[in-house]
């Protein structure tokens, strides 16, 4: 078991090295750069720039140098100092803005997750297990619109219900005294009263898509001969249901953390917008439309590298839960 | 010889359908037989013809869109002795989910599956799943259930059981896996063991090691059996007696000699002919009871009359294109549902059937 676990570490490295290198080039891609187009904003407003203070720009953010030394210098700074560059935009360095939003992120994504499971879960097995009755069909239907309604339309449906209904602004993840107040303990009582709507509305989103794949594995271990075994020991069923075929049909999920994680992360970016949270989705989203270059790369090379992660932990955690791999590592 | 083992299992007239949108299956029609204590019955018969739903209608573990509609399955749970009349229960009358029920599923009866392989939960080990029975059914802790599975595992034949208790069922062959699944089976010490086709899915040595096992913890534990298999070579040497299954009934139901020497229903004598020699290479293969001229009858058109004259070669029209026939005594411990050893004007009518125990 560590013998497989140290086998899956050291691969990350090649695929981290790939997406530090694809991270760098999709912020290269795009035509112009972020002094291209802040030069541009400038002239616009009638100020007056010449050439020698563009140069002066250039050099102060390494834009003249060779794109391999940009991209040596921008991994060697995150590599030994934690140093992500300087964001353009905010004029502030890039590790300042990240860091709080990336945890917020990640938080709230896993607590997505563990909601989604406990929502769609126990649901998926009801309806695996009652066949064509009511609650079945009921639950389909519901997790059918749950599929075809975006997150952040629901988002929306509730801010306004919340300030039309009820006259609360239910946006953003602070009241407003908290907004910029340091984290303390009201701070924490105050987010976590707040943050079941995202949270929810995110969750909702996903239980549709977990509770059809969960059914549909389910239905299939219930015909498993193994299942019968367990009936004909005498075991109540509720109890075979879950020690057997449920405990089977969920081990392809721990393989999924890794990418709902990251599904999280961009799915979450809408909603997070309309309700106006302060996670890494809207801040990237920003970054890459005024091509922040430093701030968006270091975005998508730490929510990669988290998918990552994120993969890893699900990988142990299915050789943990299916004796079967865990030979094969 | 009279037989003189107490009834422990007896099935009348059971009937198990199978609800389905495209009609009925009569799974199970009107099947009657019995089991006595310690004796090994074999169940044979083509494919479809019910026996699994048989054995599953006992352990009332049938499942949708299946049911029980008709019959009774009497568990003659103690033997009556000298002032005692012992007692008797009706499973069809026991809630499917009641503590009755379970405890005497895996219990007092326990079955063992044809696939080894995936009739093991894949992630659960040996040890586990053995206890699990175990420590269901018997007020013990579980440092005295792992000891009781690896007696068990020792008194299947299981080759290192100490370590082989915590192994997960991949890691072990087929022939390993079916020793599991006996011990599983056995540790409660069942009063009837049902194996469904327990072999069949084995080669040619390993069922030969697992039948002498079988028959071995037999003497040993002293159960009764039900065999059910298509190969008839592992009914002769196995089973004291056999029934002969068709289209959900029991066509026949003789000693094992009399159904080799002496078969009475046609289909019975159909089946016997479709070995191609009934020498020692024969026996030990699996011999599917396929090549009865025609095939099976449409499930949901049963033919009238016997479901068994259309393939008949002694079909007599007017007759057993009409009248289903009952059951007919042929000789001591011997009967069988045909129009052949009958007068047909003088059918026993099914409910009017002496019953099993009183022929006894
Ligand atoms: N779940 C089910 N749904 C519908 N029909 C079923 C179901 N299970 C069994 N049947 C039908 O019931 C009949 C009896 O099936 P059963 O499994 O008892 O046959 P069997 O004698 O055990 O056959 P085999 O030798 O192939 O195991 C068959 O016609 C089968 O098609
Ligand atoms: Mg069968």
């Amino acid at each position: 078991m560590a013998k497989y676990i140290l086998k899956r570490i050291l691969y990350m490295i090649p695929t981290l090295f790939v997406i530090s290198i694809i991270s760098f080039a999709i912020i290269q891609l795009p035509p112009g750069d972020f002094l291209t187009s802040y030069v541009a904003t400038l002239r616009q407003q009638g100020e007056d720039i010449d050439a020698t203070a563009i140069k002066a720009l250039e050099e102060q953010y390494g834009l003249n140098q060779p794109i391999y030394v940009q991209y040596g210098k921008w991994m060697r700074n995150i590599l030994l100092y934690g140093d992500f560059g300087l964001s353009f935009e905010w004029r502030r360095p890039v590790k300042d803005l990240i860091w709080e939003r990336i945890g917020l992120t990640v938080f709230i994504s896993l607590l997505t997750i563990l909601v989604t499971w406990i929502i769609s879960i126990p649901a998926a097995v009801y309806v695996a297990t009652h066949q064509y009755s009511f609650l079945d069909y009921l639950i389909s239907f519901i997790s059918f619109v749950g599929l075809g309604t975006p997150g952040f339309l629901i988002a929306l449906v509730y801010l306004w219900i919340m300030l039309s209904v009820f006259g609360v602004n239910a946006a953003g993840l602070f009241s407003e005294q908290y907004i910029n107040a340091p984290w303390n303990w009201d701070k924490i009582v105050d987010m976590m009263s707040r943050i079941w709507a995202p949270v929810l509305i995110l969750a909702l989103d996903n239980t549709a898509g977990i509770i059809r794949t969960v059914r549909a594995n389910l239905l299939d271990e219930l015909n498993k001969p193994y299942v019968e075994t367990a009936r004909a020991k005498g075991l109540k069923e509720r109890i075979l249901i879950w020690k057997y075929p449920v405990r089977v049909a969920l081990n392809p999920f721990f393989s999924t953390v890794g990418w709902t994680l990251a599904a999280l992360v961009s799915g979450e970016t809408l909603v997070a917008v309309v309700l106006n949270i302060q996670t890494s989705g809207p801040l990237l989203l920003r970054a890459l439309t005024s091509q922040d270059m430093y701030l968006a790369g270091a975005f998508v090379l730490l929510l990669s590298a988290l998918t990552v992660l994120g993969t890893l932990i699900s990988d142990i955690l299915l050789a943990i839960a299916d004796p079967r791999i865990r030979l094969e590592g | 010889m009279e037989d003189t083992r107490p009834l422990l299992l007896e099935v009348e007239d059971l009937k198990t359908y199978m609800f389905l949108d495209e009609g009925t299956v009569h799974a199970v029609d009107g099947a009657s037989f019995s089991v006595r204590r310690g004796e090994t019955l074999g169940i044979v018969g083509e494919s479809g013809c019910g026996k699994s739903i048989t054995a599953r209608s006992i352990m009332r573990i049938v499942r949708k869109p299946g049911k029980i509609v008709n019959g009774k399955i009497l568990w003659h749970r103690t033997p009556p002795s000298p002032g005692n009349l012992g007692q008797t229960l009706d499973l069809t009358t026991l809630p499917e989910q009641g503590e009755e029920m379970r405890n005497i599923r895996g219990g007092e009866i326990a079955m063992v599956f044809q696939e080894p392989m995936s009739s093991l939960s894949p992630v659960h080990t040996i040890g586990n799943q053995i206890m699990e029975v175990i420590m269901l059914h018997q007020k013990v802790s579980k440092q005295e259930a792992r000891e009781k599975t690896l007696l068990m595992l020792n008194q299947v034949g299981m080759p290192q059981p100490s370590r082989i208790i915590d192994r997960y069922p991949h890691q072990l062959s087929g022939g390993m896996r079916q020793r599991a699944m006996i011990a599983m089976a056995l540790s409660c010490h069942p009063d009837l063991l049902i194996a469904d086709e327990p072999t069949t899915a084995l080669d040619v040595t390993t069922e030969a090691q697992i039948l002498s096992l079988m028959r071995r913890l037999q003497e040993e534990l002293g159960m009764a059996i039900m065999f059910i298999t298509h190969n008839l070579g592992v009914v002769a040497q196995m089973t004291e007696r056999v029934i002969v299954m068709y289209m959900g009934r029991v066509v026949e139901d003789a000693s094992v000699d009399d159904l080799f020497y002496d078969p009475k229903h046609p289909y019975t004598q159909a089946l016997l002919r479709s070995i191609p020699r009934m020498g020692s290479k024969a026996l030990g293969e699996h011999t599917r009871l396929a090549s009865i001229k025609g095939t099976v009858p449409d499930p949901f058109n049963l033919p009238k009359g016997c479901p068994f004259h259309p393939r008949c070669e002694h079909a007599m029209p007017g007759i057993c294109n009409v009248i289903d026939p009952g059951v007919t005594q042929v000789g001591p411990n011997h009967t069988t549902r045909c129009h052949l050893y009958g007068d047909p004007s003088q059918v026993i009518p099914l409910e009017s059937k002496t019953p099993a125990s009183s022929v006894a």
